[in-house]
Formats: structure tokens, sequence, C-alpha cells
């Protein structure tokens, strides 16, 4: 942690480095040394994980850049001729791109799942969680951005759905959300200039993503990990060094990782994709069943829970802020789900509820379940979803933090490992 | 301090907040190029208007053309159709307003409202509620409950003057600005 520098210079050359440019101190004090909890689980491989993708999609997408063509008549040639098919490894490099993006977001739901399971967003860690929240909010942006890119039927009818949320402002003030529409079409509607400006927002947000990872990781190096447990490092014997022990046990998961994403790429290279999108775009014919990205859907299934168009915008927008303020929704002095009885079902709940949603969200705007004779229209499933999902926030975190009877805290951390070798310690 | 005194503004305030002043004012005018590069450019607003011809359009039949990136619905409507919108009160409907260019804002969502002439029927194809283009139904391929379009993105239908009828969409089809040149050719835009 801060300002407890072991770093000792070895070489002449790193010692004369040191006094002007201490950049491997940073380095052996944040990575090398770094006092980690000695208890952190798989879960919490996932954030080397993450950086990992991020650099993959930064590698890959400065060369894709390289052979696209952000043009509304070359734009899909340019991918679908270009790169699949001519480009030397073209092909696996854009394929890598795509499936990357759904395996960033895998890992940043993972990481966010565990985040809320152990309380990680709670006092002192609210910095790190609301920065996450910003990283997941741009990563959102960038991947539609990213999507609209190579102009088939689903980017150029996901661009239109998604831009024209902003029209719902004409609600609020007539004309108001047209002018924002048409200011950011650069058109009457998605075209050739939405096209290249969406191209260059594309390429930037992943560096300002990886300068808010910069601050999320700064954030964290103040009071340290989280653990399982839930409880703060009391001393020496809680901790170990960062590395070897958590730089070994992230690069074997970040290895099984790896085979999972390979898999996808190799195997079942479009198993995200959607075929329309194999289709150049079309501004006269919107496909019969328009669906976002899978990691997009419960959002979109809550979106369209709700038939008036303002409140709609609104609810999207409203179970977005709401991620930023659960470090203050949150009344309990317990932060790890291990304790918490009561808090642990209804995230689980919560956590089946956004898979509901993202079936839900999956499905056709008028599709109806057929459950043994009963007809349930999948949009009241939307509704109750939709429900949960606030009731999760704005109700449950508040009030089980009252009502709830924990369990007992274990002493120590090094005690809950070691059991009573962790007195010796 | 006993007594709040309310030092005398000096020079040195004065010209701090002349400076500040002089700099938001020279930040706003600054970013206001950089806002308005995003609008439309000159040559995206010269391309705003097109010439139909009806002739070939038969009754019953929606022929779609493209204007200012838009489809642009031309729909010849039966007569039947026509009485089927004719005979909807406005109080019915979920936007009570003629959404029709060519009117006063004000105007009330009758049929008569919708066109120039009952057969046709002039729409921009675009949802008014994400943006999608509906479905036009037809008694082959009947789309929603009202006969005029559905939306499939998020369900919204819309009657066969292109009213809305079913939400989540807020607002009736537009109807763009637009001219009869002569029986058959109309201008749009």
């Amino acid at each position: 942690m801060a300002g407890n520098s072991t770093y000792v210079p070895a070489t002449g050359f790193t010692r004369w480095l040191d006094k002007r440019l201490p950049i491997l101190r940073l380095t052996h004090d944040t990575v090398s040394t770094f006092p980690t909890p000695r208890n952190l689980n798989i879960w919490y491989t996932f954030g080397g994980i993450l950086t990992f993708c991020l650099g993959v999609q930064i590698v890959t997408g400065v060369v894709l850049a390289m052979h696209y063509v952000a043009s509304a008549d070359l734009a899909f040639n340019s991918v679908e001729g270009g790169i699949m098919r001519e480009v030397n490894y073209g092909w696996l490099i854009r394929i890598l791109h795509a499936n990357g993006a759904s395996m960033f977001f895998l890992a940043v739901y993972i990481h966010m799942f565990r985040g809320v399971y152990y309380g990680s967003y709670k006092e002192p860690r609210e910095m790190i969680w609301i920065l996450g929240v910003l990283i997941y909010l741009l990563m959102m942006a960038t991947a539609f951005f990213g999507y609209v890119l190579p102009w088939g039927q689903m980017s150029f009818w996901g661009a239109t759905v998604i831009t024209s949320l902003f029209s719902a402002l004409d609600q609020v003030i007539p004309h108001l959300g047209t002018a924002i529409t048409t200011w950011l079409w650069g058109d009457f509607a998605v075209g050739d200039a939405t096209l290249n400006r969406f191209f260059s927002l594309h390429y930037l947000l992943p560096f300002a993503i990886a300068a808010v990872v910069g601050l999320h990781i700064w954030a964290l190096h103040i009071p340290g990990n989280n653990n399982p447990l839930g409880i703060d490092v009391k001393g020496p014997q809680d901790t170990v060094p960062f590395h070897p022990y958590y730089t070994a046990k992230d690069a074997f998961y970040l290895a099984l990782f790896m085979i999972l994403f390979a898999a996808f790429v190799f195997y079942a290279p479009d198993f995200f994709g959607n075929p329309d999108n194999s289709i150049q775009a079309n501004p006269l014919v919107t496909p019969t069943d328009i669906v976002p990205e899978w990691y997009l859907l419960p959002y979109y299934a809550m979106l369209r829970s709700v038939p008036q168009k303002l409140i709609g915008v609104l609810v999207l927008l409203g179970s977005l802020v709401t991620l930023f303020l659960i470090p203050w929704l949150d009344s309990s002095k317990v932060r790890s789900c291990r304790f918490r009885p009561l808090m642990k079902q209804c995230f689980w709940v919560f956590a089946l509820d956004c898979v509901l949603l993202g079936y839900v969200g999956s499905q056709s705007a008028d599709a109806v379940l057929n459950l043994g004779g009963m007809q349930l229209p999948l949009v009241w499933l939307a509704r109750a979803g939709t429900a949960y999902y606030f009731a999760y926030f704005w109700v449950l975190m508040p009030l089980v933090g009252r009502i709830e009877r924990t369990k007992a805290l274990p002493e120590s951390i090094a005690k809950s490992v070691l059991g009573t070798a962790g007195e010796r310690i | 301090m006993a007594t709040a005194i309310k030092p005398e503004p000096t020079r040195r305030d004065f010209l701090y907040i002349a400076t500040g002043a002089v700099g938001a004012v020279g930040t706003a005018f600054t970013a206001w190029p950089f806002i308005d590069q995003m609008n439309p450019t000159s040559a995206v607003l010269a391309l705003a208007s097109i010439e139909v011809d009806l002739a070939s359009v038969q009754p019953g039949q929606q022929v779609v053309f493209k204007w200012r990136g838009h489809p642009l619905f031309v729909r010849r409507r039966t007569p039947k159709e026509i009485a089927e919108a004719r005979a909807v009160a406005v109080t019915d409907l979920i936007d009570p307003l003629a959404r029709n260019a060519n009117l006063p804002d004000s105007a009330p969502a009758t049929d008569a409202n919708r066109e120039f002439k009952p057969e046709w029927l002039v729409l921009l194809g675009v949802c008014t509620h994400l943006g999608c283009t509906p479905t036009v139904s037809t008694p082959q391929s009947p789309q929603g409950d009202y006969g005029g379009w559905l939306c499939h993105c998020h369900g919204s239908q819309y009657d066969t003057s292109g009213r809305v009828r079913k939400g989540p969409a807020p607002q009736n089809l537009a109807v763009p600005p637009y001219s009869f040149m002569s029986d058959t050719k109309i201008k749009v835009g």
C-alpha cells in the first residue's frame, strides 16, 4: 500500500533511473510486493483476465482499422470481402475481435457479480466500484459503435434504434429529441456521416477505457483487495505478495479462459453473431426481429417492457444510473454474502433475473410463452423481471441489511484459511 | 472578527472576474464549431427533395421510395380502408394531432387531415418509437389489428391512416411536406 516502498535498486542503471523516473519502484510496489489477501478465489482472477481482453481488443482493432473502410458504400465489402477473404489472416483477426467483445463482457459480468456478492463496492472501496461502472458504460458504448462498423442489417438498425432513444426527448421539449438525433447522425437518418463518426469514436474510446482502468487499479491499491470473507486485512499474516502468488494464479485461470476463447474463435466463430448482419445494410427494410448483442439483452428487455416511449427510455437509463449508487443503497455493515443468508438468496434471484431478462430480450416483442396450455405473454415476464431488478437495488439492499441476522464473522483471514495454525504465523 | 465587514471590491477582483468571463465566453465560442460540425452538411441538406411517379401504384398497394435516407410509404388505399380510417373518432386516438407537415402543428388527426386526396396516403416509413420500418398490412398478409402497419421491433400498430393505435410509439406516422404536381406525380420535400 501507499508509502512503504521496499524497492532497492540493484544496479547502477536502476539507481540512476530510480532518481529520475521511479517506474521500476512503482511496478515493484504495486505488482511484485503488493500485499494481497491470501484467500482470494477463482472469481478474483477476472481483473487480470479483463486487462488481457482489453489488450486483445486494442491490438486486433488497430490491425483491423488498417484494412477497414468507413464508408456506407464500401464498409460492408471491406469487412466481408477484404478482411474476411483477402487480407492474410484477416478472418482470424476479425473473429478474434468480434468474439473478443463477447469474452470481454462475459468476464466483466463475472467480475461485477463477484463484486456485488462479496460486497466489494462497500466502504472504503466506493470509488473502485464507481470507476468500474464507468468502465462498463464505456465498454457498452464502444461495443455499440463497433457493432455498427461492418454495416450489416443489424448494424444499421441497431444504430437506428439506439440513437432514436434520444428522440424520446421530443416528449419533454418538442423538437429537441429530433434535433439531437439529427446532430448524432449528421443526416436525417443513419448514414455515411454516422458511420464515420462511430468509427472515430470506436477507435478513441478503448484508450479512454484504458485510462479509467488505470484509475480503477490506482483506487484499488489504496485500501487493497476485498476478499471472499469481506473482512479487513489485520496484518501481514493475512496477506501474501501479489507476485508470485497471484501472478501465478491469474496466469493459470487466464490460460483456461483463453482455451474457452479459442474454442469459440476456432469452432464456433459465429456463435454470438446474428445472421442478419451478413446482409448489407438496407435503410428501407427492417429485419423482422431486431436484437442487440447478448450482453445488452437484459437492458433491451427492460426498455421493451414499458409500453410508453419516454418512460421506457427512463427505465433503461435508471437501470444503469442505479449501479453507481449501490455503495449507498446497501445498508449492511457486513460485506460478504457468505455471512448474509437472506441477501445471498436475494442475490441469486437477482442473477437469475438478469438471465431471465436476457432471455426475454432475445425473443420478439409480442412473443408468448406456452406453459402447459397457459399462454404467458413474455412482456409480463419482462415487467416482473424489471420490477425485481429495481427492487433488488432500491428495496432489498436498503432493507435486508437492517433486518437480517448475519452469521458470525471469522476473527481473521489467516485463521479462517489456516485454522489454529493461523495463530502461529 | 467581531464585525463582518464586507471588503471593498478591488482592482484585482475585477480583473479576476473579467478574465474568467472572457475565458468562459471564449471557450463557448471555440466549442461551438466542434459541436456544430456534427450537424448535416450542406451536401446532405441539398439532396432533400424527390419526385415520385404514382402511375404504377395499384389500389391496395404500397410502394416504398427513399427520401432523406428514410423509407417513404406511398399507399393507394381501397375504399374500404378509407372508410375504416374515417370511421375512427379523434378522441379514440393515442396521438390526437395530424402530424402533417403541410398543415399547422395543431391540426387534429382526422383522416382528412392526413392526406390531400383520400386515395393517396404519403407517409414517412419511420416508426415514431425507435425508428424501425413498419410492415404494411394487406388482406392477404394482415399485420396487427388495425389494417395499417405493424412495427416488428417493439410491437407498435398503426391504422389505415398511419395513426398509432397501440404503443409504445407515441406519435402518428409523420406526413412529409409534399404536393401534387399533376394527378400522377408528387414532389416530396
